[in-house]
């Protein structure tokens, strides 16, 4: 199968230059990006066995001696491609807050509180339909300084990779319905609605487990297509 | 489950501050690494080098907040990719590596030489590592290459022949004194720009 990658499909990204969110003003090239045609190095990537995946990476629950504090929570969805078609065997990274809004990364110091049982890391590879799951807690929204009054709608952080080395993705999935949307410029840097719907999960009642955790829904879409049209039948 | 054709891409987000427990943790935390900054394997043949630099912004300050993934041929040329259709690699050689910059906005991935990949009308391109740029206050990655200032295919190459004449400096790696060391600062914003690709 050989795949294409039109350029066009680039649109749903959020300009790399968004002054309302204050950092991308001074990490945001100046000068034009040089169209090329894409060679193999474009068009292949890397790919992983199962040693890079260890057995519990994927449920953030179980990490630690004890539990962790929040709410347990579902992840799960496809990774596809424009097509629609299931990318197989791809490596899915999360990394989030605990549920209430804070990091363990040494630079967050927001007051509150770190939960020992809660590193916010994971990792897990698509199945063979492209398909993946997590066990996590549900991320807390957080402060941050870029104006006055600023708060991050409640986000888990998503690195994918695809078919070759530009369908590499990273992203941020958010949780239907949170108030502070129109408030964040990180989410209100893609000016398109309906690519911004494709940031946020869906609550997803058939999967959640009863008397257990609650499940939402993210898929996730790569770019690439096939270079010929799909055979209908 | 049945397909359905999207009506669109993901849209990209930023990986923000926090990402280096995550992606990058390097025996700073828990967590372990999925990747690391050498990709050199026992048996990988090829020449041994470095490539090292800093990251800057627009304000020439360094990020030391950003993650660089590098891509690459093995010495034959040949991606660990099955869709590189020619001949199979011969090690357990990825051609992937991942780095966090550290305080200083520094760098370096352990690696080989890459040999020469064709372009798509099979004509060589000089050896080049693909490098992809994230930050804090990159929304999305920026995509550019690593090319090394002794390889004479460099005059040659097709893309290098695309990217202006006073902004190729930006794309090459320098070879620092004897050892295999070769140094490429990336600059986001500014004078010295890097040059990135639309791909």
């Amino acid at each position: 199968m050989t795949l294409q990658y039109p350029l066009q499909s680039l649109a749903a990204h959020p300009a790399r230059l968004s002054p309302a969110y204050r950092s991308t003003v001074k990490r945001s090239p100046q000068k034009p990006l040089i169209p090329m045609r894409h060679t193999l190095s474009e068009l292949t990537g890397p790919v992983y066995g199962h040693e890079t995946v260890r057995e519990h990476d994927s449920d953030l629950t179980i990490q630690a001696k004890g539990e962790p504090l929040g709410e347990r929570i579902i992840v799960h969805g496809h990774v596809r491609d424009e097509d629609g078609r299931g990318v197989p065997n791809v490596l899915v990274e999360l990394w989030q807050a605990n549920a209430c809004g804070r990091y363990i990364h040494v630079v967050d110091q927001h007051p509150a509180p770190l939960d020992p049982n809660f590193t916010g890391a994971g990792r897990t590879q698509s199945d063979a339909a492209g398909y993946y799951k997590f066990v996590t807690i549900k991320p807390g929204a957080y402060p941050w300084g870029n104006h006055h009054n600023a708060w991050r709608p409640a986000h888990i952080h998503f690195s994918v990779f695809g078919h070759s080395f530009i369908s590499r993705l990273v992203t941020q999935m958010y949780f239907p319905g949170d108030p502070l949307f129109p408030f964040d410029p990180i989410f209100n840097s893609v000016t398109d609605e309906k690519a911004r719907a494709r940031m946020i999960s869906s609550f997803d009642l058939d999967n959640t487990k009863p008397e257990w955790a609650l499940c939402y829904r993210f898929d996730i879409v790569l770019r690439g297509r096939n270079a010929t049209p799909m055979e209908t039948k | 489950m049945p397909n359905q054709r999207p009506d669109g891409i993901t849209p990209s987000q930023t990986v923000g501050p926090y990402f280096k427990y995550g992606l990058t943790p390097n025996g700073e935390y828990e967590w372990n690494d999925a990747f690391t900054s050498n990709l050199v394997t026992a048996d990988t043949s090829g020449e041994r080098i470095r490539v090292e630099g800093k990251v800057y912004d627009g304000d020439g300050a360094v990020i030391p907040d950003c993650m660089l993934e590098i891509w690459q041929a093995d010495a034959q040329g040949r991606f660990s990719d099955p869709q590189d259709k020619r001949a199979l690699p011969n090690s357990s050689f990825k051609g992937f590596g991942r780095v966090g910059t550290d305080r200083n906005g520094a760098y370096a991935f352990d690696t080989i030489k890459p040999g020469v990949v064709p372009d798509p009308d099979g004509k060589p391109q000089a050896p080049h590592i693909l490098l992809a740029v994230f930050a804090r206050g990159m929304l999305l990655h920026l995509y550019t290459r690593i090319y090394f200032d002794d390889e004479a295919g460099n005059a040659g190459d097709p893309v290098l022949a695309l990217v202006p004449a006073d902004r190729r400096a930006t794309l090459i790696a320098r070879k620092a004194g004897s050892g295999n060391v070769y140094t490429l600062d990336v600059h986001l914003q500014g004078d010295q720009e890097t040059v990135f690709f639309d791909v």
